[in-house]
């Protein structure tokens, strides 16, 4: 099922939730909204569902208008976040609710509904619960059980919000792993709801980034991650540092002197320069450096070591962290030179509203 | 210090609780099994007794069905009004019995806004069982939606949503799912709506006109036999309201197991 959406727009009374949304999300796809709380994500997802309407726009199921349609029409399996289970219903119920809600001509009969449940308790490896009520289970349980219950009723399109938000560290990277292993297994069209980057970008196939509302890119893991098209991105997603600078007549400056960085085709005006903590040379001489400053504190050890670096600008100060060089000995209050391998640079952006 | 304080609560509640109730049955039993039986074998009584239940049974299911329209209106919607709404159904709590009765008889009365049009169709409101039945609704309307608006804004609307993704129609969803999730509240609110509307007084008595064996509830029929001076009796049928009060009393201690458990 390819989903199509077009200048979504929500308001919640004075707050813009969505700002004309386009989206494209290919049949099969497993697709991450990412974006911090507030950007819109979920309203998006619900949105999709059929769960919230927007206020302007189109949403598309295979090029048919799927606003006519109401949540149980769409044809859509939701997991909420937090899994929402019947409380009063046992796992099995839970799993054949959806089945059971059929109207009566296309209700499967009640051994075909066993059958179906089992095969689904199978899918997610919890036969043997069957029997249990979801207060007994945990969270990684209850979830898998969520996940069973929407796809009872062979959803067209999968919805997760926020899959993992409610789980452990580990029992999240074991079920995100799990999750992918199932997506290639069944290829339903799947879109998922994540504040966490590093859910998004192992476990998508395309990430879209969402900010106040509005798309601020959409791509592969990597290319959101390698060449980020804003400020915004480069900053949200994997680690990264910002030291504002100016552009004057083709040169980049820091504190009114000029480095040996290409300006990448900014006009004159202040920026941000983007790099992050591995790509950044550390040498000990100061002066040949464009950038220098003073080390403030070393921790880690081993591949993890890092430096934080106070870059000073006048009065103000910058923090920047970077990898420690593996053999080099610095000391703290030495002063060194920071050579970005790679870095971007972004026009410094108005206050946008 | 510890026992004393426990001590102050066992005599205050011995004094002011205990005691009275203990002697309602000590006075309803004073002359023995068969006066008491007689008492409320009373053709006046029983009237009064099966006007109370019908009258208790009426708004008991008239309240369950506007508390949940209500709870479900406050705690799944937002509209504008939302919080008046939410104050407007503790106003029974903070008015006065006596002036919600006289609100319908001003209403509803001979000399009222609706009264003789009502009548012009042989329709009588005030003191009748119609009448009857709304002050006690009005009385008991907060029981049932205040006990279930904390529950169901606490469980949100996650899981209708659920149902209904799953393809559920509105009302499966309600019965299936809304339902259960809120049974034990509803049925305590339930019972604490029939204890109050069982017992209520002023208001009733403000609309019924004391018709002996026609508009006479137990809490009237009893005012009266007492001031006829027949105490017995009076205390024979308080004692079926008091034992009613202690069967609310043991449901509900079951009753909050129950939800406890689950």
């Amino acid at each position: 099922m390819k989903i199509a959406l077009h200048g979504v727009t929500k308001r919640f009374g004075d707050f813009p939730a969505l700002h004309d949304v386009d989206l494209d999300i290919e049949s099969g796809e497993l697709v991450a909204l990412l974006g911090p709380s507030g950007s819109g994500k979920t309203t998006l997802l619900r949105i999709i569902a059929g769960l919230a309407w927007p206020d302007e726009g189109e949403v598309r199921f295979d090029g048919e208008d799927a606003l006519s349609r109401s949540v149980g029409e769409r044809n859509v399996g939701f997991v909420f976040q937090q899994y929402a289970l019947f409380r009063h219903m046992t796992v099995f119920e839970n799993v054949a609710f959806g089945l059971r809600a059929r109207p009566r001509r296309s209700r499967p009969r009640n051994a075909e509904i066993r059958a179906k449940v089992e095969r689904l308790l199978d899918l997610v490896q919890l036969r043997s619960l069957g029997d249990r009520h979801p207060a007994q289970l945990s969270g990684g349980q209850r979830q898998r059980i969520a996940l069973a219950r929407a796809l009872a009723i062979e959803p067209r399109i999968l919805l997760l919000d926020e899959p993992f938000g409610a789980l452990d560290a580990k029992v999240r990277k074991e079920l995100r792993r799990w999750l992918r292993q199932l997506h290639d297994e069944i290829h339903v069209t799947s879109v998922f709801v994540t504040h966490d980057q590093e859910e998004a970008l192992e476990l998508a196939d395309r990430v879209v980034v969402l900010d106040k509302g509005r798309v601020r890119q959409t791509g592969t893991p990597e290319e959101v991650y390698e060449r980020p098209q804003s400020a915004f991105v480069h900053d949200f997603i994997g680690e990264s540092m910002a030291v504002p600078v100016t552009i004057e007549a083709g040169a980049v400056r820091f504190a009114g002197r000029k480095l040996d960085l290409d300006p990448q085709g900014l006009s004159n005006g202040p920026a941000s320069l983007f790099v992050r903590p591995y790509e950044v040379a550390v040498v000990p001489d100061a002066a040949e450096a464009a950038l220098h400053g003073v080390v403030q504190r070393v921790h880690g050890f081993g591949p993890a070591r890092r430096l934080e670096i106070v870059l000073r600008e006048g009065e103000r100060e910058h923090f920047i962290e970077v990898n420690a060089p593996r053999h080099d000995t610095i000391a703290i209050g030495q002063h060194v030179g920071l050579k970005p391998r790679a870095y971007r640079l972004f026009a410094a952006e108005k206050s946008s509203p | 210090m510890r026992w004393g304080i426990i001590g102050v609560a066992t005599v205050f509640l011995a004094l002011f609780i205990v005691i009275p109730l203990i002697n309602v049955f000590a006075q309803a039993f004073s002359k023995g099994l068969v006066p008491f039986f007689s008492a409320i074998s009373h053709p006046d009584a029983v009237a009064a007794i099966l006007l109370t239940l019908t009258v208790a049974a009426i708004s008991v299911g008239l309240n369950l069905v506007f508390g949940v329209i209500t709870a479900w209106a406050i705690t799944k919607y937002e509209f504008p009004g939302k919080s008046l709404l939410i104050t407007a159904i503790d106003l029974p709590f903070s008015v006065s019995p006596v002036i919600a009765g006289l609100v319908f008889v001003l209403l509803f009365g001979a000399q009222g806004y609706l009264g003789p049009g009502l009548l012009a169709y042989d329709i009588k409101v005030i003191f009748a069982l119609p009448g009857i039945v709304l002050a006690t609704v009005f009385v008991t309307f907060p029981f049932v939606a205040r006990e279930l608006i904390p529950l169901m804004r606490e469980q949100g609307t996650q899981d209708e949503e659920a149902a209904l993704s799953l393809g559920a129609s509105g009302l499966r969803t309600f019965f299936r799912v809304t339902l259960p999730n809120v049974k034990w509240a509803l049925l305590y609110g339930v019972l604490l709506c029939n204890a109050r509307a069982m017992g209520e007084f002023g208001a009733v008595s403000v609309v019924s006109g004391h018709v002996r064996g026609e508009t006479n509830t137990m809490p009237l029929h009893i005012e009266i036999l007492y001031n006829e001076y027949q105490f017995m009796a009076a205390f024979a049928v308080a004692s079926l309201l008091a034992l009613l009060a202690l069967v609310t009393l043991a449901a509900k201690v079951v009753l909050e197991n129950r939800a406890v458990r689950d």
